[in-house]
């Protein structure tokens, strides 16, 4: 069942289709496409799961998301729940509930007005008022007015989950190839060829293009160039301190987010660092780093005093509407795309991947994609060829 | 005028400092302590304060000197005691400071770092007891504190600390159970030639062995430390009860042990080199030292345009090659800047760096990082104490069950094991975790990376007001 044919120079490797791009919706979407039978062979420039599906906050949330991509995240929680079972470690997802936190009348008005989008697409939702959080929540401090909480919602740990399902998918037959970074695309007459920088060339029918902000370029090289812009979380860590922070926390606007996990640390982002993409470069931004943890001391007055022990980034890419591209191309038969989450894929990934199988083998989804069209940015004509 | 920052006021940070303030320079000197001198030369608050020559040996001329070379430089440089640069941005020519709590920032034209270094642990069962302790932490107490790590203590490691340590202990009244050393004395009298390169140096190392031997301390050459044994009672059960003896296997594979309440162990010293890291300066593997090092040039310049490196931060030459790196760099960073510097004193600097450099071969060669012994910590043995990792389960994630896949490098392991993560981001265990990991994996130590370093330096408190913009 693995992807046919020696890799040497000048000798193609032959797959049913080829996956680039090893996070976490690359990795899933190999599993899935391998556990229906494909030969699938996966591409990535370094190790799996190495830029924005492993180095991100870790939030498995579907509580605030934009409305097109709910039925996706409810799709998706499916699949956390069951990725014990479909890996082999649960990737510490824990089910802790997100709290959604107003600092305002104007930001719980906003938490009030969400409740009505989540319960559309069956989203269970629990807006809790000032007197009550304060009594349920002790912690937080006096600018919180309100919350709203999201039970089936938790976190994981990001450095496992994209490995733990390439691991799932070599076990069903795909072939994963890391540091194999691509330099050169082309479709000729019955398929995609792609060659490595090493000079191995690549071959199969279907493409499937997950390349975080990378997949920028590669929708480019088929002609459907998109406005894709590097993304750098700004990510802190502290040391562990007793555990008391069980949800996930959030806020209207999204200038903080943390949670802590049983061990005591405390993880938490604000703001972007800096990144380099063409060296594969990204760091937080200290200046960014203080504001982010001003912002979580007034959500969390204990935090003062705690030691932050590491901050972190990585890349992703940030679309102008801040919703991925997900989808068929316009320009190129065979060709699907799904990149550009804007900082918010981690938790898409595994069913996302899982929707891309059933669109790459059967041409269809009962998943609304409609909305991430690649070609929405170029409303007054077809995308330039 | 140029705006210099040096980061350290060790002997490497007090020399430079001298030559930019001889060139009409202020720069702005940054150091973690009160009263700067680094770790070896550290003195006592001033109510503990004692004469050199108790505190340093043979050391106390050049401990003399320096100081007051230091005090006479803080002040005319723009002094910054008691200052962690926690992060450095090149691209902005920006560090990042705190001071007390206070965060501060400090803008730069050019940088000298100066960080130093620190002790190279290999972990032993049982290190993580109250009373052990590493080499240079117990000369610490000695120096700057006035006490022991315990009443009757054990030394057990490898280098030249180890032997300078145990003197100093039993000088000072402390009882020394043993001198535990883990390279064979075949392979220092090996090196010996090469070590009469430095004569001096030489001397005290066989001086501080023939003292202790006379005095009757138990010695013994090319041991395996087994475990570091305590009274587990007293602590509720556990492995956390304090030290009551140290277990070793001598050169001949007879087991032995000693009574003691305190060990202090180390295996010579690596770079604290975070910051250079941070900085965007590469590293490259030292085979002789065993270490990984910023890459520099004889001079101290570093590929990252205007940043400079001197001193055992950028790579192990101890307290004498620091002084000599010191004003080299600083000269360095003058010339490239266009001010006037003497050929001449350029010319003997490198002279006397070169002459070092070939002493310090010759250590390296005397006294081996055991890396062996590294890799072979039990596997139920605590490996990464800030996360409470044991060996046998950093090992496990070298190999194909591993649920989330196998770790082909160090950045890897700690992505899916949490090996160096926690408070001291792998100063202490990354050196041991890297052998473990690739003997596991069946690779040369130099090819599975090292741990990238991530921003602060240190820990760093969560501010309980909005920093002032």
């Amino acid at each position: 069942m693995t992807a046919q044919g020696v890799t040497a120079r000048g000798v193609a490797a032959r797959a049913d289709i080829l996956v680039l791009g090893g996070g976490g919706v690359g990795c899933s979407a190999a599993l899935h496409l391998a556990q229906r039978g494909r030969r699938v062979l996966l591409l990535e420039r370094g190790l799996v799961g190495g830029q924005a599906s492993g180095v991100n906050y870790g939030g498995v949330r579907q509580q605030g998301r934009n409305p097109a991509e709910l039925p996706i995240a409810r799709r998706s929680r499916e699949v956390w729940g069951r990725l014990g079972a479909l890996t082999g470690t649960d990737a510490e997802f824990s089910v802790t509930g997100h709290l959604k936190l107003a600092r305002s009348a104007a930001e719980e008005a906003e938490l009030v007005a969400y409740r009505e989008v989540a319960e559309a697409h069956g989203l269970p939702l629990r807006l809790i008022g000032r007197n009550a959080l304060h009594r349920d929540y002790p912690w937080l401090g006096p600018a919180v007015v309100a919350g709203s909480l999201a039970p089936e919602d938790g976190s994981a740990n990001p450095r496992l989950m994209a490995p733990a399902l390439a691991r799932a998918a070599r076990a069903a037959g795909a072939e994963i190839r890391e540091h194999c970074a691509i330099t050169d695309f082309a479709r000729e007459e019955g398929g995609f060829v792609l060659r490595s920088a090493a000079g191995e060339e690549f071959r199969a029918p279907l493409l499937l293009n997950v390349a975080g902000f990378w997949g920028g370029a590669v929708a480019e090289a088929f002609g459907e160039a998109v406005p894709i812009t590097p993304l750098s979380p700004n990510m802190v860590v502290t040391e562990p301190v007793r555990y008391f922070i069980e949800p996930n926390l959030g806020v209207v606007g999204g200038n903080v987010y943390l949670r802590q996990i049983p061990r005591g640390n405390v993880i938490l982002g604000g703001g972007v660092g800096e990144s380099e993409p063409e060296r594969r470069w990204a760091r937080p931004l200290p200046e960014v780093t203080m504001q982010a943890l001003a912002h979580a001391v007034r959500l969390v007055p204990a935090l003062a005093g705690v030691q932050v022990i590491r901050s972190w980034s990585g890349i992703d890419g940030q679309m102008p509407d801040r919703i991925p591209v997900i989808g068929p191309s316009r320009t190129t038969p065979g060709l699907f795309h799904a990149f550009g989450f804007s900082g918010h894929g981690f938790q898409l990934g595994p069913g996302l991947g899982a929707i891309l199988a059933e669109l790459m083998t059967e041409g269809r989804t009962d998943v609304p994609l409609d909305a991430f069209r690649i070609d929405r940015f170029h409303p007054a004509g077809g995308p330039p060829h | 005028m140029m705006r210099v920052a040096v980061v350290g006021a060790g002997p490497a940070g007090v020399r430079a400092v001298e030559v930019l303030l001889e060139a009409g320079l202020r720069p702005v000197w940054i150091d973690e302590a009160a009263e700067g001198g680094g770790r070896i030369y550290q003195r006592p608050p001033a109510p503990l304060r004692r004469d050199a020559k108790a505190l340093y040996g043979f050391e106390a001329g050049r401990a003399t000197a320096l100081h007051a070379a230091l005090e006479a430089a803080t002040a005319r440089a723009e002094w910054r005691p008691q200052t962690l640069a926690w992060h450095i941005r090149p691209a902005a020519r920006r560090l990042f400071t705190l001071h007390r709590g206070h965060q501060g920032v400090v803008e730069y034209d050019a940088a000298l770092l100066c960080t130093g270094a620190m002790d190279r642990v290999i972990p032993v069962p049982g290190w993580t007891r109250p009373g052990v302790t590493t080499l240079g932490g117990a000369q610490i107490a000695l120096k700057a504190q006035g006490c022991g790590i315990g009443r009757r203590v054990a030394f057990l490691g490898s280098g030249p600390l180890l032997w300078l340590v145990a003197y100093q202990y039993a000088r000072a009244g402390a009882e020394v159970a043993a001198v535990l050393d883990t390279t064979p004395f075949l392979t220092k009298l090996k090196a010996a030639p090469g070590l009469l390169r430095n004569g001096p140096v030489f001397a005290k190392g066989l001086y501080y062995t023939a003292w202790l031997r006379a005095r009757g301390v138990r010695i013994a050459e090319g041991i395996t430390p087994l475990a570091i044994e305590g009274d587990d009672r007293s602590n509720g059960g556990g492995d956390g009860g304090g030290v009551t003896a140290l277990r070793w296997r001598d050169a001949a594979g007879r087991e032995d042990s000693v009574a003691c309440d305190a060990v202090g162990l180390g295996w010579g010293l690596k770079p604290e080199a975070q910051l250079a890291d941070l900085a965007g300066i590469p590293f490259d593997f030292d085979a002789r030292q065993h270490n990984w090092v910023p890459r520099r040039d004889a001079a101290g310049r570093t590929p990252v345009p205007g940043h400079y490196l001197a001193g055992d931060g950028a790579g192990i030459g101890g307290a004498e090659v620091a002084e000599l790196a010191g004003a080299r760099a600083a000269l360095a960073l003058l010339a490239d800047a266009g001010l006037p510097v003497e050929a001449a004193r350029v010319a003997a600097l490198d002279r006397a760096l070169a002459a070092q450099a070939r002493f310090r071969a010759a250590l390296e060669r005397a006294f081996p990082f055991p890396a062996a012994l590294a890799a072979a910590l039990p596997d139920a043995a605590l490996l990464c104490r800030c996360e409470g990792l044991t060996a046998g389960e950093l090992r496990a994630a070298a190999r194909a069950e591993h649920a989330p896949g196998i770790a082909p490098e160090m950045n890897r392991a700690k992505a899916f094991t949490r090996v160096g993560m926690g408070r001291c981001q792998g100063r202490v265990c990354g050196a041991a975790a890297a052998e473990i990991l690739a003997a596991e994996l069946g690779q040369p130590v130099e090819a599975i990376g090292r741990l990238r370093g991530q921003p602060p330096v240190k820990p760093m408190p969560i501010p309980a007001v909005e920093p002032v913009a």
